[in-house]
């Protein structure tokens, strides 16, 4: 596969060269973006294409790969998982698109704080939001047991786990801030004037939005009902641990068939299945993604927002807000919460549950009580997960500033290129972990036992994020400014660090402040690679949850407050220095 | 072109990590859910001048998965945690190399499930259905006895097992289905289960902490599939002393299923005498009898001292289900895939 693109790539320069000619500076810019690409496609070829390449082959090569019995099991889970991702996200865009008109329009107290609590969940691991649900929507959750209490129940009333429910939640849940994010970057940058314009040429309100704004915005709303659709599509915590066993995503079966079944023919197939529809939704993205790019209206973002005057508007703006504080911000409080309350004062007893306060999950953290070899100190755990976090910061704009230079001002090649970055998140990680095993435990490539393998991993995850941050800032500079640099003799250097360097330095503090929370909340890459003592935060939670016992479970729950803090102060960071008119 | 040789010198760092370190190193290859006292094992890489590192390799599913894929360039000398229900992709694939450990002689022939010594025994355990003592008492309900008891409307919707396909205590106790009903009569109890409302989860801590009434995570079911040991754990584990386990195990005849964990050398190793003597060390006395209080398993060793909370809490059936190995062997992915077109769909 990556012969195939290298191939298609020098084809293509080769045939500009010839008009290079005409244009020495059209030359630079050409052979400059192929050298952009070289580091981040050789990391990707050489991590991503070649150990998917050998394993998917390990599968392709059997008589299975196609009969009948592999394609039905397929089919099967390709329609279920079409089927949730488009619910899914069709409830994404319901409570994503006026959450977005709301931050682009409107001024209240908190804004950024709750814009920055929003995206929390997109980079916290699994077993953490499925802990927060159960600590909030559980049968004895907070919520059960308040509405048990005071309606003297003998059941629960809710029971949201284990259903379709629970699914489309937690997917609303994870990406309704893909939705607030792209939506309403477009929305801030659209241009009031060319509403009130239409408004004075006589359209009502409705006509106006129909006809002017909706179709300005129409881009950017398929940009991101895609990327959501994505990650619904390629969904595997979600599914299984809040929808059960009942329900099977393509990710789901592949973990299914390759664990239990061992059944790699089945695997590959169904790899190569959502890798396909990930490479289609990828292609569509891009192109949605440069259409957005076209409208842009120069004006200051603050200009367009205002405080809500009218009692529609305001009663609009609460009920969002509520909506919004009860969607986002009641799970992860849940969690906190339960990490400092024991619900133990009478144990067994079923309806009377009371919770009193206590700091012992947090202070038993840092006792190894058992004298046990695999004890993880918290503070070793963050020391890790922080190291590992900080390898990818550094590796993920190593690579990605080459190529949203490249982006900002895309010429053909880079928009074939583009979509090849979205690819890892698309293949399954548990396909890629063996993928791994099998390509990198011989020498020369005999770094099975590199704790390095890790942040690679998590550097493939965060790349297309790093590069979408970087390439708006980057494609911002405006070229007369470094012009006028040179033409007064600065050198490239210091037309760089005069010119380029202060427009993107912000850029690039969110961006790597984005790779260093995708870093510290993931879990599915760092769990299938095998691995030696580097235990990470969430790897620590996932061993205390796995014995049973009170304290284990109070000390998870510790840990896993630990991340969601270290997660929230990272997003408030990139929601402070973030440019208005980031893709992300 | 600097950026590609500095990413270069990454991976060639990358590349020499692994051989930076001591001469001897004996790499074993575990689940994740291994554990050992750092003095227990101290003492064996003092004794043998030799440093030990355990590389968790996923659930006892994958990391058995990942020793078959590497079996031409293997990740380590040893793989520990092979149990009976996977011990025959282990041996069909040939990743091990036979052993016949002095110490076998002192481990009961029940255990020794593979006569070449490819596999050798460690530890057991028992997955059995806990169940939630107070939810019982309180409710003035009969706990099950058997398997059959839990037909019987009382008990609608108040089970949650794991599905096999995704979890090991979920295939242990499809197993003890089997063993008890027979390969023609499992799907039928299933189906009764079925109807009488019992909950799958995707895994073991799902199934207790968000299902499992008696967890902490304090779920809507009184009963989990979980393992006998368990209820020693919720002692020692608890917030706050407990002068009794909340929760119980049900130990009808051949309502539990007896995992074994298995040891073996991997094939090709360079260093074969050390893995021989990691082999003697956890069929030693010292090792034996710190797996109790690391694991929550049983020795294999009898001459192995319990702890107290095990004698006291941890409870042992008489009975338990078992399989022949080869009959797992040749069944387990058609069970698993039939179960789950009875249960789930």
């Amino acid at each position: 596969m990556f012969n195939r693109q290298d191939a298609e790539s020098a084809e293509f320069f080769s045939e500009n060269a010839k008009k290079n000619t005409l244009k020495p500076w059209r030359a630079w810019r050409l052979g400059g973006s192929l050298k952009n690409w070289l580091p981040a496609l050789l990391f990707l070829g050489l991590f991503f294409f070649y150990p998917l390449v050998k394993i998917l082959t390990l599968g392709v090569d059997s008589p299975e790969f196609l009969s009948p019995a592999s394609l039905q099991i397929a089919l099967d889970s390709l329609g279920f998982t079409l089927y949730q991702a488009a619910l899914s996200m069709l409830l994404t865009l319901l409570v994503g698109l006026p959450a977005a008109y709301l931050f682009a329009r409107y001024d209240f107290l908190g804004k950024s704080l709750l814009r920055a609590l929003t995206a929390v969940p997109f980079m916290l691991p699994t077993v953490v939001v499925a802990a927060g649900f159960n600590a909030l929507l559980g049968a004895r959750g907070w919520l059960n047991l308040t509405l048990i209490n005071l309606l003297d129940l003998e059941t629960p009333p809710i029971t949201v786990l284990y259903t379709l429910g629970a699914i489309l939640l937690a997917h609303v849940f994870y990406n309704t801030t893909i939705v607030i994010r792209v939506v309403g970057n477009a929305l801030s940058r659209l241009d009031p004037r060319v509403n009130e314009a239409a408004r004075l040429l006589g359209a009502n309100r409705w006509d106006a939005f129909w006809r002017v704004t909706f179709p300005l915005l129409r881009p950017s709303i398929l940009a991101a009902s895609l990327l959501v659709f994505l990650f619904d599509f390629t969904s595997f915590g979600v599914i299984l641990l809040l929808g059960g066993p009942s329900f099977a995503t393509i990710e789901v079966e592949i973990y299914i068939q390759t664990l239990s079944m061992l059944n790699l023919p089945v695997a590959a197939l169904l790899s190569i299945i959502q890798l396909l529809c990930t490479l289609a939704f990828s292609i569509l993205y891009s192109k949605m993604l440069a259409k957005t790019a076209v409208q842009t209206a120069q004006r200051e973002s603050a200009s367009i927002t205002k405080r809500a005057k009218t009692l529609p508007e305001r009663l609009f703006l609460y009920s969002l807000i509520s909506l919004l504080l009860a969607l986002f911000v009641l799970p992860m409080l849940a969690l906190p919460l339960r990490s400092v309350s024991q619900l133990e004062a009478n144990r067994g007893e079923r309806t009377t549950i009371k919770s009193t306060f206590t700091t012992d999950y947090y202070e038993e953290l840092f006792i190894n009580r058992r004298g046990s070899r695999f004890y993880v100190p918290p503070i070793e755990a963050a020391k890790n997960s922080l190291q590992y976090a900080g390898i990818t910061v550094m590796l993920s704009l190593l690579l990605g500033f080459p190529v949203a230079s490249a982006l900002a001002k895309p010429k053909r090649l880079d928009r074939i290129l583009d979509p090849i970055l979205m690819l890892p998140l698309g293949a399954s990680a548990v396909t890629l972990g063996l993928g791994f095993i099998i390509s990198f435990s011989k020498p020369p490539l005999n770094w099975i036992a590199s704790p390095l393998l890790v942040p690679l991993a998590h550097t493939m995850i965060a790349l297309p994020f790093v590069i979408r941050s970087l390439q708006p800032a980057l494609a911002s500079i405006p070229q007369r400014y470094r012009e006028a640099a040179s033409m007064l003799g600065a050198s490239p250097l210091r037309v760089w660090i005069e010119v380029d360097f202060p427009i993107i330095s912000r850029a690039t503090l969110a961006a790597a402040t984005f790779a260093f929370t995708v870093s510290l909340g993931e879990f599915g890459a760092t769990s299938l690679l095998a691995r030696p003592s580097y235990p990470t935060i969430p790897t620590a939670i996932y061993r205390f949850l796995s014995q049973p016992g009170g304290l284990n479970y109070g000390q998870a729950m510790a840990m896993a407050t630990i991340l969601m803090l270290l997660t929230t102060v990272g997003i408030f960071v990139i929601e402070k220095v973030r440019l208005s008119n980031a893709e992300w | 072109m600097k950026k590609i040789i500095l990413l270069l010198f990454i991976l060639a760092l990358a590349a020499c990590a692994p051989q930076a370190e001591q001469p001897t190193t004996l790499t074993v290859m575990t689940h994740d859910s291994f554990a050992i006292s750092e003095e227990v094992v101290v003492a064996f890489e003092e004794a043998q001048g030799v440093k030990v590192v355990f590389l968790a390799s996923g659930d006892a599913g994958s990391a058995l998965n990942k020793a078959v894929l590497t079996k031409d360039a293997p990740l380590a000398d040893l793989l520990f945690g092979v149990d009976n229900t996977f011990l025959s992709r282990a041996l069909e694939a040939e990743i091990f190399e036979p052993y016949d450990a002095p110490a076998l002689a002192e481990i009961p022939a029940e255990f020794k499930l593979d006569a070449s010594n490819n596999a050798l025994p460690v530890d057991f355990g028992d997955v059995c259905i806990n169940y939630d003592k107070s939810y019982f008492a309180e409710k003035g309900l009969a706990v099950p006895a058997n398997f059959e008891d839990l037909l019987a409307p009382e008990y609608n919707g108040l089970l949650v097992v794991e599905n096999p396909a995704t979890s090991s205590p979920g295939l242990a106790f499809l197993m003890a289905t089997i063993a008890h009903f027979g390969e023609d009569g499992y799907l039928s109890y299933w189906l009764g289960l079925r109807d009488n409302g019992v909950v799958v989860a995707d895994g073991w801590e799902t199934a207790y902490y968000t299902n499992f009434s008696a967890s902490s995570g304090r779920g809507p079911q009184p009963m989990v599939v979980s393992y006998g040991s368990s209820p020693a754990a919720e002692v020692i584990f608890a917030e706050t002393a407990l002068d009794d386990a909340p929760t119980a195990s049900i130990l009808g005849p051949e309502t539990c299923f007896r995992q074994i964990e298995f040891v073996g050398i991997l094939t090709g190793t360079e260093n074969r005498a050390l893995a021989e003597a990691f082999i003697d060390f956890m069929l030693s006395t010292e090792f034996q009898e710190d797996l109790p209080m690391q694991m929550f398993v049983y020795p294999a060793l009898p001459s192995a001292q319990l702890p107290d909370e095990f004698v006291a809490y941890a409870e042992q059936p008489e009975n338990p289900a078992s399989l022949d190995p080869a009959l797992i062997a040749e069944k387990r992915e058609q069970w698993i895939s039939d179960w789950t077109k009875t249960v789930l769909k």
